[in-house]
């Protein structure tokens, strides 16, 4: 049994209780646990860290694909593609030409999909879920019901959004911003029916999916850490799954407000959002509403979304930059210091979405000495992760290689929205491709380049197997050369002039010197699209068919490496570990190895890393 | 073409049972496992990094080359001129920053890279470095912010011109109205409840200061020079009044006017003779001589830039841009709506 110490805490002995009863049930397990218990209603962390995966994955390829529907339309629009009229039939695509409201419909569901299930509920749930019982050193998460619940809300919410794409009118098709009127009045645009009714109620239960897994994981951390870690030996991807958690607890609940107003709006005859408005011919009764409201609801979940997005990825990026380097992440304490300021400030920066809104300018420019605030602990990041480098023994591993991408998209993307952050010059490129270029960058690259980083260093403690090295290089280097082909010429199309969700830039004399941008930039799209396959093969046949996997392949310190190599319940076969030190001893001088598992105790006269 | 299709895909499948069989044979002969990066791994990518950071920096000046003549032409506004200082000062600073950081991003990547020889140096933090890098950026984003104020009130100030020109825009998908003050100076009141096949943007019909009203559809003038207010109404749902060469943007929104005010400097006649100009649309006209379409002129340009509906993609207007005598003459050729009824 495990070795007790003299001051057994609370927490301890619940630990051990619940040991206890983990070796009976595990025992029993091997009998009674059924293919659905296992497989489909699983409370295990692990297993439902692979279903948020493999639906994530799932969602990626649809989103991605539809981004090729678009892009073909973008570049060669009237252009008759068999592909599209395969897609979407002869309703959305007559002749292989891709329908206007369709196109709406692509970019809202994209948007959507890449947005909540892939980087939300894809990020957060498969690496929160795998990471943080096995990071703090606990069993479980607290509850592992409420877990299976967080998944199979997850699971309804994509099922019912997948559902809306085929429905008669269409699915939603106001942008994923679905600001009102647009997405309220039925006559403004066919998504705006049924479709626009069921993107609300995915997101009412994605909304209950995330609170579910968020407060499972804030639980988690706090009360169910291992022996001797302390908050101050916690790796950095458990603090930013932590900041995340809390980002969502409090800006979710928002998004709910807003999603259920705009539900009395449609259906209720309330006027939160409308006002003064004259549509199919008649003017409707609705007076005193302002969408103005809508707005500030939407961004006030919209902007730390940003950073629910993104701070997981950079919490993996930290520790796989650490533990390839060979090198204690640099300045840990200021890594978790901006972590804290980055979750703190993405709440009061809502505002610089919607500089040209009609709100106040006064207050606009309240939310631009804020937002450009945020850059400096973003900075801090930034350097942090490059001096991490700086005379490393750096093994370049393919999750190494995603995450230099991500610190290189984070940097890339990073810098325009400097820019985008001043009011005075967000002026001309608001609502252009500037943007887009920005945030697909900075939000959209740096998470999905951390997701992979996460997936390949992490996919033997997930499936016990290894990815193949040699593909997972080619899929890194055909994916960042793509994607920074398809993003970075669109911030030249954002110069120009061009506003985003165009359906064609045909329509204006002015913007016929592109045609070239943006040919390249589909051309890159495919190719990008197409690239992900040597993953997707990679990612199922390692699944079923990798190499068998040693205990500690990375040769890292996290306890997740200490877990032996079977998926068991309860996650340690004995008792609990007991942490000694923090999780960043690389090649600490005086020791033969280059790393020190955080199981490990300090020496005599040796002092902890992190304390200082 | 489908026969195509289905032709491809048998031969993915049996390119990738190929594959599986190499890789599955190779694995038995492999001395390397998949966890284990060789020398000649870290060696090869290490390499690959740094030529990506060339490829990558040639990528970027090859657009910027290429593509930055293509942006829009200096700013035709007065406080656009402005907006375009600040935005030149703040692009060559984020440009640098860019460069340099991905510069050590990738070299460092290069420079460091793995070999079972090395032993990394422990390093845990330095207090001196991180002030650094945190007093810097606050100092530069202190002037940035500065700046990017002192601008956005200027633009934004509430107080107008004496001969300034009010001028409604009214938003509807998937057109828009102009709408002039006429002789008294001032807009009707409005009333959407009024809205009606001969009332197109709803002027309210008990407004005696709507009668000489004037209502302008696909293009509309302003005089250079002086100072134009607009007013931006919705009928339906969201619009944004975008004039990129006067860099002036408002969203439109139902329920609310808003405004922006801007004071043009070139003529749309003068803008045709700007070199920049020039050839720009020489550009522009040689694409489209490719597609068999007629060569165009330079003309300012109203678009819509808030999603709206199917058509959004072309709502547009021509802003014509005319001196004093010329606006003086346009103007004086509208009619008034006269929609009040005569008491």
């Amino acid at each position: 049994m495990a070795t007790k110490s003299k001051t057994i805490t609370k927490v301890e002995i619940e630990h051990l209780v619940h040991h206890d009863h983990v070796q009976e049930d595990a025992h029993d397990d091997d009998h009674e646990e059924s293919f659905v218990s296992k497989y489909i209603f699983s409370q295990d962390h692990k297993m439902i860290s692979r279903q948020f995966l493999i639906t994530a994955i799932i969602m990626g390829v649809i989103a991605m694909t539809m981004s090729v529907v678009f892009r073909l339309q973008l570049a060669w629009p009237g252009e008759k593609f068999a592909f599209i009229n395969a897609l979407l039939g002869d309703k959305w695509g007559k002749d292989g030409i891709l329908d206007p409201n369709m196109y709406l419909a692509l970019v809202t569901i994209h948007g959507t999909i890449m947005v909540f299930f892939v980087l939300t509920g894809g990020l957060s749930g498969t690496f929160s879920n795998l990471l943080i019982p096995y990071q703090v050193g606990a069993r479980d998460m607290a509850s592992g019901f409420l877990n299976m619940l967080s998944y199979w809300f997850f699971f309804a919410s994509t099922s019912i959004m997948l559902c809306s794409l085929f429905i008669q009118d269409g699915p939603a098709s106001s942008g994923w911003t679905i600001y009102p009127p647009l997405s309220a009045l039925p006559e403004a645009i066919p998504g705006s029916k049924l479709g626009m009714t069921l993107w609300l109620v995915s997101m009412a239960i994605f909304v209950i999916s995330s609170l579910l897994g968020s407060l499972n994981y804030i639980i988690t951390i706090l009360n169910l850490r291992a022996k001797g870690m302390t908050m101050t030996r916690l790796p950095l991807s458990i603090w930013t799954f932590f900041v995340t958690a809390i980002l969502g607890v409090l800006s979710f609940p928002v998004l709910f407000s807003a999603v259920l107003l705009l539900i009395f709006d449609r259906s209720f005859n309330t006027s939160f959002y409308l006002s003064d408005i004259y549509i199919g011919g008649r003017p409707l009764d609705n007076v005193g509403g302002s969408p103005v409201l809508f707005e500030h609801l939407f961004w006030f979940l919209g902007h730390p979304e940003v950073y629910i997005v993104l701070l997981p990825a950079l919490g993996i990026t930290s520790e796989v930059i650490a533990t390839s380097s060979r090198k204690p992440i640099f300045g840990y304490r200021a890594m978790i210091g901006s972590i804290l300021a980055i979750g703190f400030l993405s709440f009061i920066v809502w505002g610089h979405h919607m500089f040209m809104t009609g709100m106040n300018p006064f207050l606009g420019s309240v939310f631009v000495f804020t937002t450009l605030l945020i850059a400096i602990p973003s900075a801090v990041k930034a350097f942090n992760y490059i001096t991490t480098m700086w005379k490393g023994n750096i093994q370049l591993t393919p999750g190494m290689l995603f995450s230099i991408g991500l610190v290189s998209s984070f940097i890339t993307g990073g810098v325009t929205g400097i820019i985008l952050a001043d009011s005075t010059l967000d002026i001309n490129v608001h609502d252009t491709y500037f943007v887009v270029a920005h945030f697909h960058i900075v939000m959209g690259l740096s998470a999905i380049f951390g997701m992979f980083a996460g997936i390949y260093h992490w996919f033997p403690k997930m499936f016990l197997r290894m990815m193949n090295k040699k593909l997972g290089y080619v899929h890194f280097w055909l994916t960042i050369i793509c994607a920074y082909g398809v993003f970075f010429p669109m911030h030249f199309l954002g110069l120009a002039g061009v506003p985003r969700r165009y359906y064609t830039n045909s329509a204006f004399p002015m913007f016929d010197n592109l045609v070239d941008i943006n040919e390249i930039v589909t051309y890159f799209a495919i190719f990008g699209a197409l690239a992900q396959g040597v993953f997707l093969f990679n990612f199922f046949y390692s699944i079923f068919r990798g190499e068998k996997a040693p205990q500690n392949p990375w040769k890292s310190n996290t306890l997740e490496w200490t877990t032996p190599m079977a998926n068991i319940h309860g996650n340690w076969p004995g008792a609990l570990p007991v942490v000694h030190r923090w999780p960043y001893d690389y090649s600490k001088p005086g020791n033969e190895l280059d790393f020190i598992p955080q199981t490990v105790p300090l020496k005599e006269g040796e002092l902890d890393g992190g304390s200082h | 073409m489908s026969l195509l299709v289905l032709l491809a895909i048998v031969l993915l499948i049996i390119a990738g049972h190929q594959l599986l069989k190499i890789i599955e044979l190779s694995r038995s002969l492999k001395k390397t496992k998949e966890w284990q990066i060789s020398d000649s791994d870290n060696n090869m990518m290490g390499k690959a990094m740094l030529l990506f950071m060339f490829l990558f920096f040639a990528f970027f000046f090859w657009q910027v080359d290429r593509w930055i003549s293509r942006s829009l032409p200096p700013a035709a506004s007065e406080h656009g001129v402005k907006i375009d200082e600040l935005w030149d000062a703040n692009m060559y600073l984020v440009t640098v920053s860019f460069l340099i950081t991905n510069f050590f991003l990738f070299w460092f990547a290069y420079k460091y890279r793995g070999n079972h020889k090395n032993k990394a140096f422990y390093l845990t933090h330095n207090n001196k470095l991180e002030m650094i890098w945190t007093i810097v950026p606050a100092v530069a984003l202190a002037f940035i912010i500065i700046f990017g104020l002192k601008y956005w009130n200027e633009i934004m100030d509430d107080a107008t011109d004496k001969n300034k020109v009010t001028i409604e825009l009214y938003a509807k998908q998937f057109d828009w109205t102009a709408r002039y003050t006429g002789k008294d100076g001032k807009l009707g009141e409005t009333d959407y409840r009024q809205i009606s096949g001969t009332n197109s943007v709803g002027m309210d019909t008990t407004d005696a200061f709507g009668n000489d009203d004037m209502l302008v559809r696909n293009e509309f003038h302003i005089p250079v020079g002086r100072q134009i207010e607009l007013l931006m109404r919705s009928r339906d749902v969201i619009h944004s009044a975008y004039l990129p060469h006067f860099r002036a943007q408002m969203n439109c929104v139902p329920g609310m006017i808003t405004t922006f005010k801007f004071i043009p400097t070139k003529t749309t006649a003068q803008m045709r003779k700007d070199p920049y100009t020039l050839k720009m649309m020489d550009g522009i006209n040689k694409q489209r001589a490719k597609f068999n379409e007629e060569p165009v002129e330079f003309d300012y340009l109203l678009l819509c830039n808030k999603i709206c509906g199917a058509s959004h993609y072309n709502m547009q207007m021509n802003v014509v841009v005319d001196s004093e005598e010329d606006y003086n003459a346009w103007i004086a050729k509208q009619k008034a709506v006269k929609v009040v009824a005569t008491k």
